[in-house]
Formats: C-alpha cells, structure tokens, sequence
C-alpha cells in the first residue's frame, strides 16, 4: 500500500551473547525521533552512545509529519536538515473555513531573515530513515536493532539492562539509561511507573493518500465543510505528493466500520469529487490522550519523547517536543558524564521540559477543546466566534484549530540569571530560544553551539569570561532588532539555543557567574 | 470589595438599552436565544479588553 520503501536495517549479533561487554555511559532505548536525535547531539560533544531498538526499520505509517523550525535548526547540525527541506514541503501558511468559504490565513512566520520556514512537512519514516543513516556514519554511534529490552533493573550509579535478540538474552550495564520508547514505554512499564493525564473520546481518522492533481501546499482546516458537514477535517501535504486527511468523526464513531477501505473512499469522494482518482498509503482511526510523567528522571533513568509525555496531534507538539527533549538533555547530560557538571544538572531537564510539556498539554488541549467542544456551552461560544469571524478580525484570533509548536519558555528556571537591567524592549529573555537572523553570508544558527556562545553586539573576536564570543554587528540589521541590542549588548546562549542571560553592559566576572549557574556548579 | 468591575449605573438611558436588550430576544427560540447572547458576549468580551474586569464579571455572574 505504502510507497515508501521500508528498509530491514540488519541484525548483528550482540558480542554480550558470548562474553561480557563493556559498562557503557549511556544506553539509548527506541529508534522513534527523540532516540537517535539524542544519540547524534551526545556524539557531537564527544560522547559514546549504545541505542537499542526492538525492531528493525522506520517508523511504520506517516505519524509525525510537521517539523518545525527548531527542530530543523537542530537536525540541520547533523547536516541532514537541508535534505528534509528539499524532500519535504514548506509551508508557512495556514487557512481555515467555515462551510464552503475561506475565513481566515494565518503566516507563521511573516517576516524573512531565517535560515530555516516554519515548518517543512515530512513524514517520520524519512526523518528517521535520515536520522539512522547520520547515526550509521557515527563511530560514537552503534545503533543495535532487533535488541528488545526485556528487563530494567536501577542501581544507585547506573541501570542493568536485560535484553532479548534472536539469538538469545544478554546483560549489559549502563551509567546513564534515557528510556525513548514510545507512548508505551516497556521501560517505564517495567519499573512501575503511573502516566497520568487525560483520555479524550472523540474518534478521528487519518487517511494518507496519493493525490493526482494540484495539491495545495497550506495547512488547511476545515469547520462544518459540505462534505463532512457534521465535523472538521484538516488537510495537510507531505512529500511525494501525498495527503493527509485527518477526519473528525465523533464520539460515538465505530472505529471498525470506518477503517473499511470502501468507508474511506467514500468519505475521499465526498471532499474531492467523483472525478479525483487516489491511491492509498497508510490509513488510521485514533482517539488521543494527553499525559505527563511526574518526573522525567528516576535515578539514572530518564524519560524523553512520548514516553514521557504526550498531547493531542493538534498544533504539531509531539514529534517536535522530542527533540526540544533531546536538545535539553543531551548538553547537560555529556557534562555530566564527562565530569564538568555534578548529575543534579540532570534534575534541571525535568524541571524545564516538564514545564514544557505542561505548556503543550494546555495548548493542545485548548486546541482539542474548540475542535471538540466538550459541553453544550462550549459548542455555543465555539460556533458565535465561527460565525463572528468573517466580520470581526478578533474572532478570527480565537478561532483554535491547532497552535502550531514554537519553541517553550521555561520562565524561572534556576538555570537562568534573571535580568539585572530594566530596559530590554523586543528580545528574549532569559529561559526563552533564541531568535535566528542573518549574519554576515549565514545565520546565526550556524555560529552558535555546540557549546555556550556569547553574542557580542558590536564586540570583538575573542573570549570572556571562558565563553567564546561571536560578534554580532549592531548597525540596526535584523540581528540587532530582533536582540533588542546596542552596542556593549550581549546574550549568553546555551548550546541548545536558550537565552541564559543578558546583559546591557557585561564583564567576564558577570558571565562567569552566569555560566556556572547555567551549568549548575 | 473594590476590584475593576464597575458597579455604579454607567448608562445614560438605561432604560432604553435594558428594553433594547430584551427586545431583541424577542420571538427566537430558546436555541436562538443563546447563539444571539454568545456572539453579543464575545462582541462585548472584545470591546471591554480588560482581563480583569472580564474575570471579575465571570465571578459575579456565576450561579
């Protein structure tokens, strides 16, 4: 059905199988998005990293299609963000209808002067594919696939690993175990942990289809149209001319009934026309809860991806999160294990990645809200705002088919140092990502990282401070606007491209303060 | 309490705008009735645009 080919990455015998392996820093369970991102970013700061995987290929089906800004920001340091963009479709636009007529088109990103859009779309499988192929390249890498983690058992300095091959069970013991594997997490199952959060009713189906024709390249959402006139339905493009038609179908949907093929055709007849001629992909009905962990970290076991949390499809805030996880941890866990950070600066990627997740259940569920208004009074206020919106602009601001990712603020966190000066205008502040611009014949992305970088308006070449300083010119081009920035201005910018101070005037001393704190000495 | 919610009379004809109100309810079917009053408290939500005195109302209002 699917024209994606999947490949059978191969097996190879595990040495464990024979005689005992070497202990290892740290063991990466789940081959999904979060797993090999982590694994790449560890082996970029010098780190060796062992990642087990249950089976032996992609993602199966087209799951986590928007990849947003940020994350190509972090795939592109692997050198593989170009080859998603040129794959994949970029859009920035969205439009969203009411009945038969166009109400309302949103940009994401209006304004120029960024290296990478909004977001490219791009199905998992290709993300993936990607991904395993810069790990294969990696010798920091070895990427096990058919190992199946069949038991966890936690140790004060580390976790023993029992794991299940072909060939047999093997032991292997690790410093650091981060647990990738998905929603159903084998590794948070077998040591216990609860996942609370919230289930929702309402049935949809995703119908990923080939398309002969002119495809539209926006996002577009759908409020009551004729052709599925009780519900929305949203509209995507990915690569290879396909499209994915997600279908709200209700609470009381017979998921069986809907999963027939000639049920789906005949639902795809009534949106494209009697004319239009498909082929089909991948198909799914679903329901979706949004969950969080308690904490993300359990000793030396730590939590990322949707193992660890997830929300609703709507606003593209799972697959991104995972790396926005994998970004967070990987920086503090290489300090750790090689020594320059105490592990406490472990507990800091609880505190601000469950401050995230908290931040994408609420718009997610906010999202899901007016999309499947739970009471009668919410269907009232929803249909009034849909109805106000052709009129009054301001309704057309509350109409929520999904806030689409941006990059989390974790306001408080006792990483950052907060702001001494009382003047900044337009840029962000402390706890919040950094904003990309052009600088010189590039961008801004590519100066910074993989390890703290001072931006210098205005400054010179050099050190402060023990940071590396990349100076930026202040001669009111987008970089100093949108840093809010006059000459003597700078940003400290932590390797996964977050704001951890900000100074009008600055000294070495103030960024040595700075810098200890960011990385919790 | 004093909070942002204005309770003195801030109507110059108030009985006019009150019978102005009412009559425009008249003859809709109770389902009418709350479509209408939903866009006119979303119309007035946005026209007041102080979260504030909106939050304070919401308390007031409540049962």
């Amino acid at each position: 059905m699917s024209s994606y080919e999947y490949r059978h990455y191969p097996y190879v015998r595990p040495v464990e199988l024979d005689r005992p392996g070497p202990r290892r820093p740290v063991v990466i369970v789940g081959a999904g998005i979060a797993g090999p991102t982590l694994a790449l970013s560890l082996a970029a700061r010098g780190v060796p990293v062992l990642i087990l995987d249950e089976d032996d290929t992609v993602s199966l089906g087209s799951r986590s299609i928007c990849q947003a800004k940020h994350s190509l920001e972090t795939w592109d340091r692997f050198g593989i963000a170009a080859r998603m963009v040129e794959k994949g479709i970029t859009w920035e636009q969205g439009e969203v209808y009411l009945r038969d007529s166009a109400i309302y088109r949103f940009n994401l990103q209006p304004e120029p002067g960024h290296k990478f859009p909004a977001f490219v779309n791009l199905q998992q499988y290709y993300v993936e594919e990607y991904l395993y192929e810069r790990c294969g390249a990696e010798a920091l890498i070895e990427m096990r696939h058919r190992n199946k983690v069949v038991g966890v058992a936690p140790r004060d300095d580390g976790v023993s690993l029992t794991v299940e091959t072909p060939d047999g069970i093997y032991t292997l013991d690790t410093d650091w175990l981060v647990a990738c594997d998905g929603v159903r997490s084998p590794v948070r199952h077998m040591l216990g942990l609860p996942y609370p959060g919230e289930i929702f009713h309402d049935r949809f189906l995703i119908a990923d289809i080939r398309l002969t024709g002119d495809l539209p390249k926006e996002r577009r959402f759908w409020f009551y149209p004729p052709f599925h006139p009780t519900n929305s339905v949203l509209l995507h493009r990915q690569a290879d001319d396909i499209l994915r038609v997600d279908f709200q179908l209700g609470r009381d949907a017979d998921p069986d009934e809907e999963k027939k093929p000639e049920n789906i055709d005949r639902r795809l007849r009534e949106m494209f026309g009697p004319e239009a001629r498909w082929a089909h992909e991948w198909s799914s009905v679903y329901t979706f809860t949004c969950r969080m962990m308690e904490r993300f970290v359990h000793g030396r076991t730590i939590f990322a991806g949707d193992a660890a949390h997830v929300v609703s499809p709507f606003g593209a805030r799972g697959g991104n999160a995972a790396v926005a996880d994998a970004d967070n941890l990987a920086w503090k866990l290489a300090r750790v294990v090689k020594g320059e950070s105490p592990s406490g600066l472990i507990d800091s990627y609880c505190e601000e990645r469950r401050a995230a997740s908290r931040e994408n259940i609420r718009q997610s569920t906010r999202s899901t809200d007016f999309i499947t208004p739970k009471f009668e009074a919410s269907r009232l206020f929803r249909d009034a705002t849909l109805s106000l919106a052709r009129d009054f602009p301001f309704a057309r601001s509350l109409i929520n088919s999904g806030r689409l990712s941006v990059p989390t603020t974790h306001a408080g966190s006792p990483l950052d140092t907060p702001d001494a000066d009382t003047d900044w205008g337009t840029g962000p502040a402390p706890g919040r990502a950094m904003i990309d611009a052009p600088l010189g014949n590039g961008w801004l992305v590519d100066r910074v990282g993989p390890d703290f970088t001072l931006l210098g308006f205005g400054a010179a070449e050099g050190a402060i401070g023990g940071v590396t300083v990349l100076p930026v010119a202040c001669d009111g081009g987008l970089a100093a606007r949108r840093y809010d920035a006059r000459p003597g201005t700078a940003y400290l910018i932590r390797p996964d491209r977050y704001v951890a101070a900000r100074w009008r005037r600055h000294d070495g001393e103030a960024i040595q303060a700075a810098l200890a704190r960011a990385t919790g000495r | 309490m004093a909070g942002a919610l204005r309770r003195t009379l801030n109507l110059a004809r108030p009985d006019d705008v009150y019978n102005a109100l009412v009559d425009a309810h008249k003859g809709l079917s109770d389902e009418e009735c709350r479509a209408f009053d939903a866009r006119l408290i979303l119309l007035l939500l946005n026209h007041i645009g102080d979260e504030e005195v909106i939050r304070e109302a919401l308390e007031e209002a409540a049962p």
